[in-house]
């Protein structure tokens, strides 16, 4: 049984159709890839699995539950079993780190001071900055607050995580540290792994399954040897990252030449 | 900043708004004075009370020693009956007393004003006052006046 | 010609939504007090940040409005021979009137606009967001302790603002220009009614509370996530908040004051 079953999901904001009756399963246990090109709306596809977006038409069931039905009582209640990832860390900015990772903790629970120390200290052992426990995000590198936050999407110990471009705008050495800790975490916590991206070797080193999504369709899912071997040239170039092909390099415009020898008016 | 002195200055903060409040209604208003429990009440009859308001002045020999507590109407003598709080500090007042309304100042407020008599029995809780001067005014005064020049 | 009528009809629309979404948002703020009291160290820290930190300005201000107040009054009252009512007219005048709205106005442009900046920022860097996600209601958190902190500071600073006034208006008026200090209190104390001045100026400034503070949450709230979306937001806090406070005003002084 798929964690996330989603069925003829169609989504528009304004005129634009963002998904038009897409299917897409997310299996259990394992890290799946939804990637595509900038703009095809993968964030939006993440805040309606977690219910913060209501589709226009289609159902998305999470662990059995269809989020958009869910009373807001009974939301929260499946929100607690998911964690997310922001692009920036959307860490809290008036908390220190320990706070922030504390944080779901304190609200959610009613667990005594020494125990909430423990499991705090523990999580941000596993994503290694136990020792900074006591700065302030802003005094936290983009990498680290990332980390920050990802102690504290786990801090409820969740059935999944959804990860928002966790490897945009990384060093080599942090995005070697995320991509580690998304695999390692998924496997040895049990969970199962969202990971929208664009940026496409990082993602397919350490997915199960790629779903490669464009003008709101999906174009072609399979595992990333599936997907190296894809017969659509479009998926090529996206894979291989070519700077023309499909995808044009020129955005339409004259013949060149013409343009050229044009007016001085004809700006 | 540590919550401990987050919360003593808020405290402080709250504080100085109720000793701000408290100012405002003993120092400021008339909160002190004349509160229902520290007076009696006396009645009078008046023809016309003019621009008398709940909480206008009492005063003797001008100063202050009470206020109009109500105004209403009897409908059985058809008189205006004035209910004066008057301070428990001045309880001897004479039975003979009179009450007349005065305008005070430029401004024109107006005010009961007592003039005591010569009796040696003394206004109790609830006692009438028997002579009562109602309020002067103007349209009569001037009425009176042409009357009195046409008459010549 | 009909594109601008189309954008007019469009921004007035706009305008009534935004209006709808506000008193929904009002509404939710109201729901969440059981709530703002039970996270009690919540409201202390935002009675900190919205009323402790408005003292030393609403304290000033109100020095020096009551002494100009004794100034100003002194001249005129002197040509009537009036000038011992100084008192009455300094007191009516703050009590009624001055301590409400000028700490509203005050209060708008310190306060307000710093919760508007603040939330607002929230919003633009996911903060509200991720609290969603993480099954935290960011009203009930962020947004409801602020917005009671406001409405509890308010009357305290208009009371403190009035009293400071008043204290002005005696060190200018006895203290220079010689007004004698006894006739001052005297003249002023059967004037000034407890229930009909002190309690309506302490109803009024709850209702600019009460305004002021939501205007300037869901300003912020509603907010474009952007740099220039929260610059805009917070203006809109300040402009509206003057304009719904002295509107208020009249319509509130016309039913208390009025006959």
């Amino acid at each position: 049984m798929p964690l996330v079953e989603i069925r003829g999901l169609t989504f528009c904001r304004g005129n634009r159709t963002i998904f038009d009756g897409i299917d897409l399963d997310i299996p259990q246990g394992k890290v799946t890839a939804i990637m595509g090109p900038s703009g095809t709306g993968k964030t939006t596809l993440l805040r309606l699995i977690g219910g913060q977006l209501r589709p226009q038409e289609g159902t998305i069931h999470v662990d059995g539950q269809n989020v958009s039905t869910l009373s807001r009582g009974d939301l929260y209640q499946l929100r607690k079993r998911m964690g997310m990832l922001f692009q920036s860390g959307a860490l809290l900015t008036d908390m220190s780190v320990y706070d922030n990772v504390a944080f779901p903790l304190r609200e959610h629970t009613e667990l005594s001071a020494s125990m909430i120390r423990h499991l705090v200290l523990m999580k941000l052992e596993s994503v290694g900055l136990r020792g900074a426990r006591q700065l302030m995000p802003s005094e936290l590198s983009g990498g680290m607050a990332r980390r920050v936050a990802l102690a504290r999407a786990i801090t409820l110990d969740p059935m999944m995580i959804m990860y928002d471009e966790p490897f945009t705008g990384q060093d080599p050495i942090s995005m070697g540290v995320i991509v580690s800790l998304i695999r390692k975490l998924n496997d040895a916590m049990g969970l199962s792994s969202i990971v929208v991206s664009h940026d496409v070797a990082e993602a397919a080193s350490i997915a199960d399954l790629i779903y490669v999504i464009s003008n709101g369709k999906v174009v072609e899912s399979g595992s990333p040897e599936q997907l190296k071997c894809s017969e659509s040239p479009w998926v090529q170039q996206f894979m291989k990252g070519e700077p023309d092909g499909p995808v044009p390099f020129h955005f339409a415009a004259k013949d060149y030449v013409d343009d050229l020898l044009g007016d001085v008016s004809d700006v | 900043m540590q919550a401990r002195t987050v919360e003593i200055l808020v405290g402080l903060f709250i504080a100085a708004g109720m000793v701000a409040l408290f100012f405002l209604s003993m120092q400021v208003s008339s909160l002190n004075k004349f509160s229902a429990d520290e007076g009696y009440t006396v009645k009078a009859y008046f023809d016309n009370v003019g621009g008398l308001k709940a909480r206008s002045p009492v005063s003797v020999s001008g100063v202050h020693v009470g206020r109009v507590e109500s105004i209403s109407y009897d409908m059985e003598n058809y008189e205006a009956l004035v209910t004066l709080l008057i301070d428990n500090e001045y309880k001897t007042f004479p039975v003979d007393t009179s009450a007349s309304i005065f305008t005070s100042g430029l401004l024109g407020e107006q005010y009961v004003s007592l003039e005591p008599g010569g009796s040696d029995d003394f206004l109790q809780e609830g006692d009438e006052i028997r002579l009562a001067q109602s309020a002067v005014i103007m349209e009569q005064v001037i009425g009176q006046f042409l009357f009195n020049k046409a008459a010549e | 010609m009909f594109n601008k009528l189309q954008a007019l009809g469009r921004s007035g629309i706009l305008a009534i939504e935004r209006l709808g979404r506000g008193h929904i948002f009002f509404w939710q703020l109201l729901k969440a007090l059981p709530t703002v009291i039970v996270r009690f160290p919540l409201l202390i820290q935002q009675l900190f940040a919205v009323g402790v930190l408005s003292f030393l300005i609403i304290f000033v201000s109100g020095l020096f409005v009551g002494m100009v107040l004794g100034l100003q009054g002194y001249n005129t009252l002197v040509d009537f021979g009036a000038e011992e009512s100084l008192g009455v007219m300094v007191a009516l005048s703050l009590v009624r009137e001055l301590g409400p709205v000028v700490t509203a106005l005050l209060f708008a442009g310190r306060a307000g606009s710093a919760l508007t900046a603040e939330i607002g920022l929230m919003k633009a860097t996911e903060q509200l967001s991720g609290m969603e996600m993480m099954a935290v209601d960011p009203i009930k958190r962020i947004v409801a302790p602020r917005f009671w902190a406001g409405v509890i500071s308010m009357p305290l600073l208009a009371a403190i603002f009035s009293a400071i006034g008043v204290v002005g208006g005696y060190l200018v008026g006895v203290g220079l220009l010689g007004i004698d200090g006894g006739a001052f209190w005297s003249q002023m104390q059967p004037r000034v009614d407890l229930s009909e001045d002190i309690l309506n100026g302490v109803i009024k400034s709850v209702v600019f509370g009460v305004v002021v503070t939501w205007i300037a949450v869901y300003e912020g709230y509603d907010a474009t996530p952007t740099s220039e979306g929260v610059s805009r937001a917070t203006t809109r806090t300040v402009v509206h908040s003057a304009l719904a406070v002295l509107g208020l005003d009249f319509i509130l002084t016309a039913l208390m004051f009025g006959e």
